[in-house]
C-alpha cells in the first residue's frame, strides 16, 4: 500500500530519470554560451551604445561618454534619417509587401493546374533568382540596368533613347531588383497554401455559378488568408534588414535617394565613424524588427 | 458542367483564351526573370563580353579557367568555404546537442527558451552589426576568420535550434527506450540510435547554415578587414564596385562559380526536406 502513495516518477525509464537535469544543462550550455556572448550581449549593448557618443576616430574614440538621448534628439532633427525612414518604407512596401507578394501569388495561382514540366521550368527560373547569393543578384541587375546594359540595348533597338536607370530611377531599380530576387519565397508559400485548398470547394463554387474572379476573391483568398498574413510578416522581416542588394547596386545613392535605414546605419557608423549615432539607428531598426517579430509569433500561433 | 442551352459557338474562343492566357502570362514573367540571368551565363563564355545580352559567337571556357587559376580568386573561395563549413559544423553540433533536452526532457524554462529562440529568428541581423563590431573591436576579435565563424554560427543558432528540435520531436522515443532496456547507456543510444535517425535533420540544418554563410556579404564585410581573408561574396562586390576597370566576362564566370554551390546545396536540401515547404514543420513544436 505504501508504494502506491509514492509519487509517480516523472521520467520514463532509465534515460529520462535521474541525470536528466544535469544532462540538460550540459547539452544546452554551448548554445546558451554562444547565443549569450555573440547575440544577446551585442543586442543588449545596442541599448547602451546608442546613448554614448562613441566614434571610431577623434577624441570620442578614446573616451566615449554617456550622452543621454542626444543621439535620438539628433536623429529626429536629421533630414538624412527622415529620408532613410521614408526610403525604407517605400522599399519595404513596394518591393516586398506588394511586389514580391503580388508577383509570387500571380505565379503560384497561374501555375496551379498547369502541366508539371511547365511549372517546374518557370518555377526553377524564378527560384534561381532567390537561391543565388544577393551579391550575384546585385551584379546581374547592375549589368542589366547599366547604361550599356540589356534594357538600354533593347530600348535602342526599338528606336528609343537609353535611360540611366540607376541614376534617374534608382528607387524603382532597386525595388524591381528586389522583387526579382525575393519573389520565389512568396511563390512557394502561396503554392503550398493553394495546394491545401480542397478542389471540392472550388468546384462547388463553380457549380453555383461563381465566375473565376469571384472564386478567387470570395473562396480562394479567404481560405489562404492565414498564409498571406504570415508571408507578409516574413517578407517584411527579411526586407527590413536587407542591405546587400541596395548597397551593391547604388550604394544608397545617387545622393541619398536609395539610402534605407540599414545603409544609413552603415554610412553613419563606418563611413562617418559615428558609432554611437550608428547604434542609435540600429536600435530603431531593432525595435521595428522586434515588433515585427512579435507580430510574427502572434500570427504563427505556435504551441511550444 | 455545360449543358446544351449554354453551349454557344462563341464560348469556344473564351475557353481557348482562358486556357492560353495563363500560359502566355507565365511565359512572359518567366522570360523577365530569365533574361538578367541569361546575360550572366552568356557573358561568362563570351570572350568579348559586354554588359548587354548577346549570344557569344565562339563560346570559350577561358573566363572560367582564368578565374580558377587566379590565386586571389581561389583564396576568396577558400575563405568562403572555411567560413561556411566552420559555421555549419558549429551550428549542427551546438544546435544538435541543444535539441535533445529541448525535445525529450521536461524543463522548467523550456517554453520561455523556445519563445526567445523563435523571437530571435525574426530579429534582423543587420541591426546588431554595429554593436557587434564595437564588441569585436573592444575584445580585439575583428579581422579573424575564427570569430567571424563564431558570430555567424551564433546568428544562425535561433533558426537552427528551432528546426533541429522539430526534427528531434519526430524521432520516436520508443527506439531509445528499447536500446536502454537492452542495456545501452544514454550516450550509446544517442550515438547509435538517435543520431542515425536524425541525419536528415542534421543535413538539412547544416545545408541551411552553409548556404546562409556562403551567401553572406554583410558580416564578413564588416568583421573582416584584410583582403586575403575576404570570402568570394565580398570579392565579387569589390570587383564590380570599381567601375569600368572590370572584365565583365571574367566576373560573370566568377559569379557563376560562386553561385553553383548555393544552387547545388539547395537541390540537395530539398531532398532532405521530405515534408516539403510549408509552415507545418514549425507549428508542430
Amino acid at each position: 500500500m505504501e508504494a502506491l502513495n509514492q509519487p509517480v516518477p516523472r521520467g520514463r525509464g532509465r534515460g529520462f530519470g535521474g541525470g536528466e537535469q544535469w544532462r540538460a544543462v550540459l547539452f544546452l550550455s554551448p548554445s546558451w554560451l554562444l547565443l549569450l556572448l555573440f547575440f544577446f550581449v551585442p543586442t543588449a549593448l545596442t541599448f547602451y551604445f546608442a546613448f554614448t557618443n562613441m566614434a571610431l576616430t577623434g577624441e570620442a574614440a578614446m573616451a566615449s561618454e554617456f550622452v543621454g538621448f542626444h543621439n535620438f534628439a539628433d536623429m529626429f532633427r536629421d533630414p538624412g534619417f527622415r529620408t532613410a525612414v521614408y526610403n525604407t518604407m517605400v522599399y519595404l512596401v513596394f518591393s516586398a509587401v506588394i511586389g514580391q507578394q503580388a508577383v509570387g501569388f500571380l505565379l503560384a495561382f497561374l501555375m496551379n493546374g498547369r502541366s508539371r514540366a511547365f511549372r517546374s521550368i518557370i518555377g526553377s527560373i524564378v527560384l534561381a533568382g532567390w537561391v543565388a547569393p544577393e551579391v550575384v543578384c546585385a551584379f546581374v541587375w547592375f549589368a542589366f540596368l547599366n547604361d550599356s546594359g540589356t534594357v538600354n540595348m533593347a530600348l535602342e533597338a526599338a528606336g528609343l533613347k537609353p535611360v540611366a536607370w540607376l541614376y534617374s530611377f534608382p528607387m524603382v531599380s532597386v525595388v524591381i531588383a528586389n522583387i526579382w530576387h525575393g519573389t520565389a519565397f512568396s511563390m512557394m508559400v502561396f503554392q503550398a497554401a493553394l495546394g491545401d485548398v480542397p478542389k471540392e470547394v472550388e468546384e462547388a463554387a463553380m457549380i453555383d455559378g461563381a465566375s473565376a474572379w469571384q472564386r478567387l476573391v470570395r473562396v480562394v483568398l479567404p481560405m489562404i488568408g492565414g498564409s498571406v498574413v504570415t508571408n507578409m510578416v516574413l517578407v517584411t522581416l527579411q526586407t527590413l534588414g536587407s542591405f546587400t542588394m541596395i548597397y551593391a547596386l547604388t550604394g544608397g545613392g545617387p545622393g541619398n535617394a536609395t539610402e534605407t535605414l540599414p545603409v544609413y546605419m552603415y554610412h553613419q557608423a563606418f563611413v562617418n565613424y559615428q558609432l554611437g549615432y550608428g547604434t542609435a539607428i540600429s536600435l530603431t531598426l531593432l525595435v521595428i524588427g522586434a515588433a515585427a517579430s512579435l507580430i510574427y509569433m502572434k500570427v504563427l500561433k505556435v504551441k511550444i | 458542367m455545360m449543358n446544351a442551352q449554354t453551349w454557344k459557338p462563341g464560348r469556344w474562343n473564351y475557353f481557348a483564351l482562358s486556357r492560353m492566357l495563363p500560359n502566355v502570362v507565365l511565359t512572359l514573367i518567366g522570360l523577365l526573370f530569365l533574361i538578367p540571368l541569361l546575360w550572366m551565363v552568356f557573358a561568362s563564355v563570351d570572350p568579348g563580353a559586354t554588359l548587354s545580352l548577346r549570344v557569344p559567337d565562339r563560346p570559350t571556357a577561358d573566363h572560367f579557367i582564368q578565374t580558377l587559376s587566379d590565386s586571389d580568386t581561389r583564396r576568396s573561395f577558400l575563405n568562403g568555404l572555411v567560413l561556411a563549413f566552420g559555421q555549419a559544423l558549429l551550428v549542427v553540433a551546438v544546435a544538435g546537442l541543444a535539441s535533445y533536452p529541448l525535445s525529450r526532457y521536461q524543463l522548467r524554462y523550456k517554453r520561455s527558451f523556445m519563445y526567445v529562440i523563435l523571437f530571435s529568428t525574426g530579429l534582423p541581423i543587420t541591426a546588431v552589426m554595429v554593436p557587434v563590431y564595437q564588441f569585436f573591436l573592444y575584445f580585439h576579435l575583428q579581422d579573424s576568420l575564427l570569430f567571424t565563424i563564431v558570430f555567424l554560427a551564433a546568428s544562425a543558432l535561433p533558426y537552427s535550434i528551432w528546426m533541429m528540435k522539430n526534427f528531434m520531436d519526430s524521432v520516436p522515443t520508443e527506439l531509445e527506450e528499447a536500446a536502454w532496456v537492452d542495456g545501452a547507456s544514454v550516450w550509446t543510444s544517442l550515438r547509435l540510435v538517435v543520431l542515425p535517425l536524425m541525419l536528415p535533420g542534421v543535413f538539412t540544418v547544416g545545408i541551411f547554415a552553409f548556404a546562409g554563410a556562403w551567401g553572406n556579404f554583410l558580416v564578413p564585410f564588416i568583421l573582416l578587414q584584410s583582403p586575403d581573408k575576404m570570402p568570394a561574396a565580398v570579392t565579387i562586390y569589390q570587383y564590380f564596385g570599381q567601375n569600368g576597370m572590370v572584365q565583365y566576362g571574367k566576373l560573370a564566370a566568377f559569379s557563376i562559380l560562386y553561385t553553383f554551390p548555393a544552387v547545388a546545396l539547395y537541390v540537395l536540401g530539398q531532398r532532405f526536406m521530405s515534408q516539403g515547404f510549408s509552415f507545418g514543420g514549425a507549428s508542430k513544436g
